[in-house]
């Protein structure tokens, strides 16, 4: 486990521990503690944010700077409230294209991953292409797509996918491998053949490996998007921050800056939520 | 080999191994000599042993007898058939549990059937009805690590045995636990033994395990693993009251502690 690249422990963990007790019961009392519990464990994260915007907005205040340069929160908050419109419209561009990236990058992430974990041939000839994507710069890249294929979504689906596959191919590779040689043994004797082995052992075993780069994917479509949009488009708040900046207009600017960063954050606690439904029973730590 | 037929008609062995050799790859690059000519059988209903010093060869042996490994030279054949499959016809429970913490007791316990291809819920169903006898009623919905490591075993053991093969193989399964459970199990393994018809093979370094359990018990050298001697248990039945201080009892455990120590110093 210790080998999996994970962007998120000490995040992703607030209430997994509580110990195995008896087998569990569902039920809408259980959900509202997990609900309490979640609240409390937040807290010193919520306190040190609401800390945080206080001293900005005092240093803002007492250093009189400009607003151009560095708006003060509370500005900032009633930028989002009269842009709200704006930003609503651009934050649906920017998630659609958030989305859609992310899916195509499951999708073809698990067929990649499979492939790879199948087949040593395949292994070999594909693996060090899933590598050697990573390292071209997407900053380099995000300008030739636009010509490519236009101005208009597709390049940010395609910038999107291309940034989030790779945590969930390498995640899953490790995850896929991960099932010990006595338990495939046992199912050989067992007499299963390769797809029960596969089916019931390695992919369930490769679950948790699978979330950590699904969490990790989380964060980096947003980024994906915001660099699609940034360097050519015609919408979405990545668009929007490139365009109200010259004009000055920062407070927008951190407006969007927020908006994509809720976003972000959305989008990452979706995962989460799920992972934790997902590996309910298996052992605590492996699915953080 | 000991065993002897009173008439004509000779029913095959269940498992008949006969002069086995394997070498096997070792961490240096070079082979190891891990088993050399070893034979053994196992008749319908028989339980046998095997004890030896660590290292001897007793896992690659059940590895061979399980299919997992062929053996370099040398024959294996159960029911008198040579060619016969052997894997996903032969139980072989390994020292550890390998429960898969995803998967209920039930589903666990289950896993066996499922992979011979019964349907989920019929699975379900009969290790469901196996749960009594195997200590677990009640816990069929709990998952693996809401279990004792002895409650752990047990539940290897159903998924083992829920197939019904007619030989069944156990690489020490009581190893990791402590000595009151392991008695416990004991004692419990051969009253699901007697009057089952199975064949059993069990692995074990205990010698007192391997008289409680046996009907015969085989000793095998230090590495690499040869025959080097075999005794009849002939405790009555049922041994699940068999008193380890009674007189006979110690005789025999005399014997064997001397055929393993005799193999020592031949060494």
């Amino acid at each position: 486990m210790s080998e999996r690249i994970t962007a998120s422990d000490g995040i992703a963990s607030p209430t997994r521990s509580t110990p195995p007790g008896p087998p569990r019961a569902l039920g809408g009392r259980r959900a509202a503690v997990a609900v309490a519990d979640s609240v409390v464990k937040w807290m010193p994260s919520l306190a040190l944010a609401a800390a945080l915007f206080a001293l900005w907005e005092a240093l803002v205040r007492i250093l009189d700077v400009q607003r151009w340069l560095l708006p003060r929160p509370t500005a900032i908050g009633a930028e989002i409230w009269r842009s709200r419109s704006v930003l609503w419209d651009n934050a649906l561009v920017t998630g659609e294209e958030v989305l859609v990236g992310y899916a195509i990058a499951i999708v073809v992430g698990i067929a990649l991953a499979v492939a790879i974990s199948y087949s040593r041939l395949l292994e070999r000839a594909v693996y060090p292409f899933v590598i050697a994507s990573q390292t071209i710069p997407i900053i380099a890249l995000a300008p030739l797509l636009l010509v490519w294929v236009g101005p208009e979504k597709t390049s940010k689906i395609i910038i999107v996918a291309l940034i989030t596959f790779f945590p969930i191919v390498v995640n899953l590779v490790d995850g896929l491998r991960s099932a010990d040689r006595a338990s495939i043994d046992m199912f050989r004797t067992l007499g299963a053949t390769r797809w029960q082995t596969f089916r019931k052992l390695q992919a369930p075993a490769a679950l948790p490996f699978f979330f950590s780069g699904l969490k990790i994917s989380a964060v980096f479509a947003v980024i994906g998007a915001v660099i699609g949009e940034w360097v050519g488009g015609q919408a979405g708040l990545g668009w929007l921050m490139q365009v109200v900046r010259p004009l000055f207009k920062t407070e927008l600017v951190f407006a969007s800056i927020f908006v994509l960063s809720a976003m972000a954050i959305m989008l990452f606690v979706t995962v989460v939520v799920l992972e934790r439904w997902a590996l309910r029973h298996y052992p605590h730590g492996d699915g953080d | 080999m000991t065993a002897s037929h009173a008439s004509g008609h000779v029913t095959p062995p269940l498992l008949a191994i006969d002069r086995a050799s394997l070498d096997l790859p070792a961490p240096d690059g070079d082979r190891l000599e891990v088993l050399r000519e070893v034979s053994l059988t196992v008749r319908a209903g028989e339980f046998v042993s095997i004890i030896g010093p660590s290292g001897c060869g007793k896992s690659t042996l059940l590895n061979i007898v399980s299919g997992l490994l062929d053996a370099d030279t040398g024959t294996v054949s159960l029911n008198g058939d040579l060619s016969a499959r052997r894997l996903g016809n032969v139980a072989y429970m390994q020292q550890r549990d390998l429960l898969m913490p995803w998967r209920d007791v039930l589903d666990n316990a289950a896993l066996g059937l499922e992979l011979a291809g019964v349907p989920r819920s019929a699975s379900r169903a009969r290790a469901l009805d196996a749960l009594p006898v195997f200590g677990l009623e009640g816990f069929g919905a709990a998952y693996p690590a809401q279990l004792s490591g002895g409650m752990r075993q047990r539940v290897a053991l159903m998924r083992t045995t829920l197939p019904e093969r007619d030989l069944l193989l156990l690489d020490e399964p009581f190893g990791a636990l402590d000595a009151m459970t392991r008695g416990d199990l004991q004692r419990w393994l051969v009253g699901l033994f007697e009057g089952s018809g199975m064949g059993v093979l069990l692995v074990t370094h205990d010698v007192e395990e391997a008289l409680i359990l046996s009907d015969r018990v085989l000793v095998l050298s230090g590495r690499p693993g040869r025959n080097a001697g075999e005794l009849e248990v002939n405790l009555p039945r049922p041994r699940h009251e068999t008193d380890v201080t009674d007189e006979s009892f110690i005789m025999l455990k005399r014997r064997l502690l001397d055929m393993l120590a005799l193999d020592r110093a031949a060494a």
